[in-house]
């Protein structure tokens, strides 16, 4: 559906994007990850034909989106990171008027009720915009975009800057959407990705730097062979247990945060699973273990380690 | 362009932008019409168009300094540039929509020559070339003004750039005869505004004239279209 090949996008000298090529399926959702900066917006408005690239191709359903474009934007729903509202319109008029402006058929107000109880703003249809709070602007935002009904959706960071209520409500919204359509859609949050993409596409300093599926990442990111875990006895007793774990590659203390007991964190050497060794070593020490818990990378983090550099700098 | 259009207009008159200009318009042609007409009894209207050329030159850039700043600015020129509507389309749309309420807000002159119809003989065929001349002067204007719109995310300076244009065009008048290069000469006499309205308010339609306001609306149109094309490269 969507096939981007070697996209380069240079601002002046500056290379925001460096060859990126990936393809997405016919509804197939997508997440593109990376940092500020990354190129993650800069993809997504090359995508919808905002921008063009300076070099590279795009075709959406087989249509350039430069040589094709009318024919590619008709197939395209873009939301881009600032919502492009009206704020001197109502919610009614403004999606009136996207209606007009895609020219599209059928009945204008069946639609439209139907995309705002989809996207949940049926109840502010006759508010203006400029009155409406962030999370409803986001989802007249969202309403925009699915109106023409789009066989692609580009979303570029949906979730921004709403509350934890507002996050989960769109992000059903998506997975409505998703059911026929193809999304692509953009995040600094790896866990926000996860919740709804099938597959990750992670952007660093405008390279692509890993194409994967949610728990590959997820894998590759955290590792089985990286434990972190709370027993209850001293820091001494704790790592004098864990010591003695065959192919220990690195163990580390990381204080006590419960009154009697001692956090750790251990690492098997090339890529060795400790869990079960972790539960033997303590239980044969007699030290309860009372809970383990997934690595908390920072993004930052899990960059160096997609990227294969020198994980470096100890976690927190 | 339609869509584009209406939005504009409906946006002219949900903001007070569009009262503001036909009311200031109006003040205006209201003023002069009483001054020279009714006050001192002339029967033509030749004098309040040509008073109404420096008028427009300064409430034109008021009119279209949002036109594409304030898209740029607000970003909802993505919803434009990635709708399946071309380039030409959305400036044009926006142009008309200036276009229009200007001809609205001038259409109080005809007002005048009816009140001045019951009184004397105004002549009608003047005043429609006298008007056509007006709209011609504005159309040609708007492009321009247009045009810096689409340059600037600000609105201030988009109006600031209107008017640095529209006091150059009203001192090419006064600038022409100090200039002794006899290529910048025919340049300043070809770019006269001000020369090239004048005879319509003498009921001359000279078709020459008319042609240079279409050709500065057509160019500045087109220069509108490119710029917009060319932010996709930037």
């Amino acid at each position: 559906m969507i096939e981007a090949v070697a996209l380069t996008k240079r601002y002046g000298a500056k290379p925001a994007l460096s060859g990126v090529s990936f393809s997405v399926a016919a509804n197939e959702v997508v997440g593109l990850l990376g940092l500020n900066g990354a190129g993650k917006t800069t993809t997504m408005n090359i995508l919808a034909g905002y921008l063009g690239a300076t070099s590279g191709t795009v075709r959406i359903a087989g249509h350039d989106v430069v040589e094709d474009s009318m024919e590619a934007r008709k197939l395209v729903g873009y939301l881009p990171e600032q919502p492009p509202l009206y704020l001197d319109m109502t919610v009614e008029e403004y999606l009136r008027f996207v209606f007009k402006l895609y020219r599209l058929a059928g009945s204008m107000a069946q639609r439209i009720s139907r995309v705002a109880e989809l996207t949940g703003i049926a109840d502010v249809r006759g508010r203006l915009i400029r009155n409406l709070s962030k999370g409803y602007r986001q989802r007249v935002g969202i309403a925009q975009a699915v109106l023409p009904e789009p066989k692609v959706l580009i979303l570029d960071e949906p979730t921004v800057g709403l509350d934890p209520t507002q996050i989960i409500e769109i992000r059903q919204l998506i997975r409505e959407v998703a059911r026929d359509t193809t999304v692509i859609l953009s995040s600094h949050i790896l866990t926000e990705v996860q919740a709804v993409c099938s597959r990750i596409l992670v952007l660093h300093h405008g390279r692509l730097v890993a194409d994967d599926t949610g728990e590959g990442l997820a894998e590759r990111i955290h590792g089985k062979s990286r434990v972190t875990a709370r027993a209850r006895g001293s820091e001494e007793e704790v790592l004098a247990a864990l010591r003695g774990i065959p192919g220990l590659a690195r163990l580390e203390s990381l204080g006590s945060r419960e009154v009697g007991a001692c956090d750790f964190a251990c690492e098997g050497a090339e890529g060795r699973d400790l869990r079960v060794d972790v539960f033997d070593a303590l239980a044969a020490a007699n030290l309860p273990l009372l809970y383990t818990y997934g690595s908390e990378c920072s993004l930052e983090e899990v960059f160096l380690r997609v990227i294969g550099a020198d994980a470096g700098g100890e976690r927190s | 362009m339609s869509a584009v259009f209406a939005r504009e207009i409906r946006s002219y008159f949900k903001s007070p932008l569009g009262y503001v200009f036909v009311g200031a318009v109006c003040l205006f042609t209201g003023l002069y019409f009483y001054a020279y007409n009714l006050y001192g009894g002339e029967p033509t209207l030749s004098r309040l168009y040509a008073v109404l050329f420096s008028v427009v030159l300064f409430l034109i850039p008021i009119l279209t300094m949002r036109l594409i700043s304030e898209d740029m600015r607000a970003k909802t020129d993505q919803l434009l540039m990635t709708a399946p509507v071309s380039s030409a389309a959305v400036a044009m749309g926006k142009y008309f929509a200036a276009l229009t309420v200007y001809a609205v807000a001038i259409s109080s002159t005809l007002l005048d020559a009816f009140v001045l119809s019951r009184f004397a003989d105004v002549g009608w065929a003047q005043v429609a070339g006298n008007f056509a001349g007006l709209l011609l002067l504005g159309g040609a204007l708007i492009a321009v003004c247009l045009f810096l719109s689409s340059l600037t995310e600000s609105q201030l300076i988009a109006a600031v750039g209107g008017f640095l244009v529209s006091i150059l065009l009203i001192l090419l008048e006064t600038l022409a005869p100090l200039v002794s290069n006899p290529l910048l000469k025919q340049v300043f006499r070809w770019l006269n505004f001000s020369t090239r309205y004048t005879p319509f308010t003498y009921g001359v339609f000279a078709l020459e004239n008319a042609v240079f306001f279409l050709s500065v609306a057509a160019l500045f149109a087109t220069l509108t279209v490119m710029r917009l094309e060319r932010r996709r490269w930037s």
